[in-house]
């Protein structure tokens, strides 16, 4: 279904990859850290193709499971080789936004965001060396 | 977790050199089976071991990270560790970890069995 909505919405193969890829590392991070691996945990994806201020899809992961500061859920220096933890810097590194909130009463919600690549193109041309925004 | 999920893997011995061949997506579920059959495999003290990746069409984090431990393994037990054939979406996941240099990437199974 994601795919679906993110192509007809302007992404491309790679990003429309790269969205589903955050999804599945966020659905992971719930599964592992908040649910703590108990496979009888609920989680809600909701999509939202906006226009407005600009052109992109915001997709919400809410849960049920156990709270974390939002502040301490970080990405990890990547000069270090070891295994795990990339879940962040993968989510991070493939969308424009990544905020985690807590959820009232229980749970995160986790946002994600994301504008079409060819959206960024098309609004540089569309603004490059205009007055309005005084580039030469 | 206990309710992952097996997948196809392929394992053939070439001259002290072994080729494991994951058949499918290597994601939360699945990479539990491969990071057995490769620890299974690395007990065998290998020379050499290739991962031909030419069959995954989608890794996640959990797939990178079985690779991670697959790799310190090897640096542990004097093996060389060679990734091969990655397709497009799967490369694009190790760029993004900056593991793409610190592996050793080729094109096709053929290339890392004649470095």
């Amino acid at each position: 279904m994601l795919i679906s909505f993110s192509e007809r919405f302007g992404f491309d193969e790679i990003e429309t990859g790269h969205l589903a890829l955050a999804v599945d590392e966020a659905l992971a991070n719930v599964i592992r850290h908040g649910y703590e691996s108990r496979p009888d945990g609920r989680i809600w994806i909701s999509i939202f193709l906006l226009e407005e201020p600009e052109r992109r899809i915001r997709i919400e992961i809410e849960d049920e499971g156990r709270q974390t500061d939002p502040a301490q859920i970080t990405s990890r220096d990547l000069a270090v080789v070891r295994p795990g933890g990339l879940g962040v810097n993968i989510m991070q590194e493939v969308t424009d936004t990544c905020e985690f909130q807590r959820r009232t009463p229980g749970g995160m919600r986790l946002i994600l965001e994301k504008t079409p690549r060819g959206e960024l193109d098309s609004s540089d041309q569309n603004h490059a060396g205009t007055p309005e925004n005084g580039k030469q | 977790m206990n309710n992952g999920q097996e997948m196809e893997i392929q394992v053939e011995n070439r001259d002290g050199s072994v080729v494991v061949t994951p058949v499918g997506e290597v994601d939360l579920a699945r990479s539990p089976s491969l990071r057995s059959r490769l620890k299974q495999v690395l007990g065998e003290s290998p020379n050499r071991l290739v991962v031909d990746l030419s069959q995954v069409p989608y890794m996640d984090s959990s797939g990178v990270a079985t690779l991670v431990e697959a790799l310190q393994q090897c640096r542990a037990h004097d093996c060389s560790l060679f990734l091969a054939g990655l397709q497009d979406r799967v490369r694009s996941v190790f760029e993004i970890a900056r593991l793409d240099t610190v592996f050793n990437i080729t094109a096709d199974t053929t290339s890392a069995l004649d470095t």
